[in-house]
């Protein structure tokens, strides 16, 4: 209870950011921050509260971000109808990709290389269709207006990653709280014993992968709406597993703020470097890698463990129970 | 209450059990001995639904059950408990143990908690903590606590003692007995061949996935080829 306290405060706190940040420079960092936290999150459901480490979580991120722009150029359908399906076609994915895996049993590092293969082959695939407009990507058509979910200002689009954001981290909140979320987390810390006691271990980690896929699809949609362009890279490309991966490995796996604290860190520094050392090609990803060793290696509990152990231990462990 | 006949089962290409046959009968403690290898986890898994039998039946309280999911097998009333103490390191004490009602309803969650704490006060004291935390003597004593919590008719203990201190395993033996006088039935599968011997009404000793002897303990206890091949007697 504790903690959903804390997370209504910490989103109240955001949630005063157009209020008082006038620069659309400031506001735009904000708003990637809340973004990538909303990729983390989603990827931290299955990997670090179900311990499937995903590598191919553009899978679903790019499927969410295709759904709504083809829809959109293809088919004239509203965007934030596009948002749903998006969503929806996301799951379908995120439900197939499960299915073809957990069904056989694939676990760790054979999990991770056949997620990072579907991730490819959608990104081959959006290469060579014509609806997606293939290698060439899709522009979608400047009509601003809130109904068609391209805000004038800023602001709109804050509001509508905000509530993404927040409805992922509640969503965490009740996994930490609740049974399915606990037999997840059997499941990530003894498969076997887990089925012992009568747990699916395919049904949970079914459950998983979609409401992952889902966050992932969603945002997806909201990067194309923001951005308003897609190819088969931006959309399928290993960058986003990447992206989706690293923030909550920053932060702290299988925490409900770790993502949160990944996702700031993770900005502070790529902002920083492109302060520094300009906007070279690829850089983000050498840098990306680098950190992800440190992390590994001096950090394998994320930023979340760093506050955990410069608490008192009193403190550290009600907060848990609270 | 439990029947097996000719069981057959094994990984891939390799056959690990080769016609088991074994019986339990309601309110006994049976002990399932061997060394290591022999294939006793493959046939505790095998009961659980952990893994598939190739053939044979296995007729618990009457019905067959052999391929059944383990889902269906738990609701049916027979826990395992897995060898090792498989507790969930990173959930706390109460989780663990509230995972072991899973299959079993609500209103029946807090009874069986109720009643797993009066078989082991020292777990209430530790509610709160990690169970990773604990010891290794209070991990087996979770685990069995955890198994408990799911209503057994027949619990199938996997090497309760085994990395316990002699102390330890002393007091584990008391409680199973203790478990069984409340009416439990109990498949104890043991390496423990002498104290297993004392508090079990009859035994099967398996070899090569075979079952090679079996019979009341107390007359078992004196067969020359146990002692031979167990106690190093003779």
């Amino acid at each position: 209870m504790r903690q959903l306290v804390i997370l209504g405060i910490v989103f109240a706190l955001i949630g005063l950011a157009p209020f008082v940040i006038a620069s659309e420079f400031w506001l735009n960092l904000v708003i990637m921050t809340l973004y990538a936290a909303l990729l983390g999150q989603a990827w931290n459901i299955l990997g670090g509260f179900g311990g499937q480490f995903s590598f191919g979580h553009a899978a679903y991120f790019g499927t969410g971000a295709y759904t709504v722009a083809v829809l959109q150029v293809q088919l004239g359908v509203n965007p934030w109808l596009g948002l749903v399906a998006g969503g929806l076609m996301a799951v379908v994915v995120a439900a197939g990709i499960g299915f073809s895996t957990f069904r056989y049993g694939l676990r760790g590092s054979y999990f991770a290389l056949v997620t990072l293969a579907f991730a490819e082959v959608l990104r081959i695939l959006s290469n060579s269709v014509d609806f997606t407009g293939a290698g060439v990507g899709i522009l979608i058509p400047l009509d601003q207006g809130a109904a068609n979910f391209q805000f004038v200002s800023k602001q709109g689009f804050f509001w509508v990653i905000w509530l993404m954001a927040l409805a992922a981290f509640t969503v965490v909140w009740w996994l930490g709280n609740s049974r399915f979320g606990a037999q997840l987390m059997a499941v990530r810390d003894n498969e076997d014993a887990a089925r012992a006691l009568g747990v699916s271990a395919f049904r949970v980690k079914m459950g998983a992968i979609m409401l992952s896929g889902l966050f992932s699809g969603l945002a997806g949609v909201f990067y194309a709406q923001y951005f308003l362009y897609l190819d088969p890279y931006i959309a399928y490309g290993p960058a986003i597993s990447i992206e989706s991966l690293l923030v909550p490995i920053i932060g702290g796996m299988g925490t409900l703020f770790g993502p949160l604290l990944g996702a700031v860190g993770l900005h502070l520094i790529s902002e920083l470097t492109r302060e520094l050392i300009g906007d070279l090609p690829g850089i983000s990803l050498v840098l990306y890698g680098i950190l992800l060793v440190i992390m590994v290696l001096f950090m394998p509990r994320g930023l979340a463990g760093l506050v955990n152990r410069l608490r008192p231990k009193s403190a550290a462990t009600g907060a848990r129970h609270a | 209450m439990l029947e097996v006949t000719s069981l057959r089962s094994g990984y891939g290409a390799v056959e690990v059990l080769r016609g088991i046959d074994l019986d339990i009968e309601a309110g006994e403690i049976v002990a399932l001995l061997g060394s290591n290898g022999v294939g006793k986890t493959t046939f505790s898994s095998v009961l659980s639904g952990l893994i598939r039998p190739w053939s044979g039946t296995i007729r618990f309280k009457g019905e067959e059950i052999q391929g059944l999911s383990e889902q269906a097998i738990v609701d049916r009333g027979l826990i395992h408990v897995p060898e090792g103490r498989h507790v969930f390191p990173n959930l706390s004490v109460r989780e663990n143990l509230e995972l072991g009602s899973y299959r079993r309803g609500r209103a029946n969650r807090a009874r069986n908690l109720d009643h797993v704490v009066d078989i082991f006060p020292r777990l209430k004291e530790r509610f709160a903590q990690k169970a990773g935390t604990l010891s290794g003597g209070e991990q087996q004593m979770l685990a069995i606590g955890r198994g408990m919590m799911a209503e057994p008719e027949l619990l199938i203990l996997d090497e309760p003692s085994i990395g316990l201190s002699p102390l330890l395993v002393e007091e584990m033996f008391d409680l199973i007995q203790r478990l069984n006088s409340d009416g439990l039935t109990i498949l104890l599968v043991e390496q423990n061949v002498l104290q297993s011997m004392e508090i079990a009404a009859r035994a099967f000793v398996m070899e090569n996935g075979e079952i090679r002897l079996s019979g009341v303990a107390s007359v078992l206890m004196d067969d020359p080829e146990l002692q031979r091949s167990y106690l190093g007697l003779a």
